[in-house]
């Protein structure tokens, strides 16, 4: 049974979100892939050094926020967005543990993670979650608005924020560290 | 001499990478199918559910399969009787390319260089195999390849005392790494024997075959001339890789695999490699032959 969840999650919807819960994502969620991840660690790492407020510099901001690996086909005249499945999730690893550490609160993408990042996400107390690879079709229905808020330059790659109403997710990694690829 | 103006290449190129991108075959399509009614899991059923639902939307509402409309992987078998006229053949496939991701609405997917890593915009250049081939025809096989799956794909350079066994785990190995990175059910695509690339070339062209095993009339000579323990072992591999419990999307149950398609050719008295190219359940591939 799909339980129906609202982005941002409160505090109490990561502590009862479970690994193996199917769920419904309604609210907002922004995207990144592989190129965004790296440039956003490189804006990270140069706010630290010339002591900026990173929330200034990157293209939204983490704390509170979700993060959907996901590249998306061209939208068609008329259309939100094109085909828009989830990415591997594992290639962001790298990248992941210092997005927790600044408040990130949950994940969508698809595939394995590494220790750290599911160390990490006990620690910050983050979820995260699947969407079915290979539907972006179907996916794409689930999205409302799509706008590209940052490395247009990327194509694919560029950061957007979308709406999403009723997205269908599992929870691959719970706050607790229970992860449901461990048991299968 | 048969002349082929290569401007038809590139039209037939342009229409294959838009139909091969939001139409699966026949075989494929009712191999999910199957999986639906088979599956023993709920998580697994739903998930299959999803890839049944999305695959009619792609089609009815012409939007890819996958978001990862893929790098363009091209095969040319050119009947040593043609005679390409109006321009270069390899400019032709990739304008092709160009066109068919840009009229399409495709993704493009490809970069300039593995290190700069700069999108070339027009997912080119495609990755391009030229075979020579008795006769005056090309058969042209497009199959957009996704990385997601490719990116688990392995090559094994086993030793001859490895023998059968060795090439039974390193399949299964492979299959059960990929796990839910690669987005099971795969089509499984093994090359074995040649040298290095000749066994990787193999393994990639497995999974342009029918899944539909001795089903068509082409298959089925083929079928023929191949040795029956390649038909046993591809059978034997479906149901040990299906037995890992991986399941739909890697959440569990019964169909992690649709088919195994095994290529095989000679290699050297020192060798037995083993290539084993995954592909998603978005199993593409459009052929045509002009």
């Amino acid at each position: 049974m799909f339980k129906e969840i609202k982005i941002p999650f409160s505090k109490e919807d990561i502590a009862n979100l479970k690994a193996g819960d199917t769920i419904y994502l309604t609210g907002t969620v922004y995207t990144a892939r592989d190129a965004a991840h790296k440039r956003m660690s490189e804006l990270i790492e140069d706010g630290k050094k010339r002591g900026l407020d990173i929330d200034d510099i990157l293209p939204f901001p983490v704390k509170g926020n979700v993060i959907y690996y996901m590249g998306p086909s061209p939208a068609k005249p008329g259309q939100v967005i094109g085909s828009a499945g989830p990415t591997t999730s594992g290639r962001m690893d790298k990248y992941t543990p210092q997005l927790l550490g600044m408040g990130l609160t949950a994940m969508i993408g698809k595939g394995k993670r590494t220790k750290e990042v599911y160390d990490s996400m006990k620690k910050n107390g983050a979820v995260y979650m699947a969407a079915v690879g290979g539907a972006g079709a179907l996916l794409s229905k689930c999205i409302k608005s799509s706008d590209i808020i940052a490395f247009e330059d990327l194509g694919p790659e560029a950061v957007r924020k979308l709406y999403v109403e009723r997205f269908p997710v599992i929870v691959v990694a719970d706050a607790t560290g229970r992860c449901i690829y461990d048991e299968i | 001499m048969r002349d082929l103006e290569v401007s038809l290449i590139t039209k037939n190129i342009r229409e294959m990478c838009i139909e091969a991108n939001l139409f699966l075959e026949e075989d494929v399509e009712k191999a999910i199918r199957t999986a639906g009614y088979t599956e023993t899991s709920e998580t697994g059923r739903s998930v299959l559910s999803q890839i049944e639902d999305n695959l009619k939307i792609a089609g009815d509402e012409r939007i890819p399969i996958c978001q990862d409309t893929g790098m363009a992987v091209v095969f040319l078998e050119i009947g040593q009787e043609v005679h390409f006229t109006g321009g270069d053949i390899t400019d032709a496939v990739n304008e092709g390319v160009r066109q068919g991701y840009e009229e399409g609405y495709l993704r493009k997917s490809v970069v300039n260089d593995p290190i700069e890593r700069i999108n070339t915009g027009d997912n080119t250049p495609a990755v391009i195999h030229f075979e020579i081939v008795p006769g005056d025809k090309v058969k042209l096989t497009v199959a957009p390849k996704g990385f997601g799956s490719e990116n688990m794909s392995r090559i094994f350079m086993l030793k001859p005392a490895d023998g059968i066994e060795g090439v039974k785990n390193a399949v299964i190995n492979t299959a059960k790494e990929a796990g839910p990175n690669a987005c099971p059910p795969f089509v499984i695509g093994v090359g074995i024997g040649g040298d290095f690339e000749k066994c990787a070339l193999m393994s990639k062209k497995a999974l342009t075959r029918s899944i539909q095993k001795d089903k068509s009339p082409a298959d089925a000579a083929e079928s023929k001339e191949r040795n029956l323990y390649i038909k046993e072992l591809e059978e034997e591999l479906l149901l040990k890789i299906n037995d890992t419990g991986l399941g739909p999307a890697g959440l569990g149950g019964r169909n992690t695999v649709l088919a195994v398609n095994i290529e095989t050719f000679p290699t050297h008295i020192a060798g037995l490699p083993v290539a084993v190219n995954i592909c998603c359940h978005v199993n593409r591939h459009k052929t045509r032959i002009i």
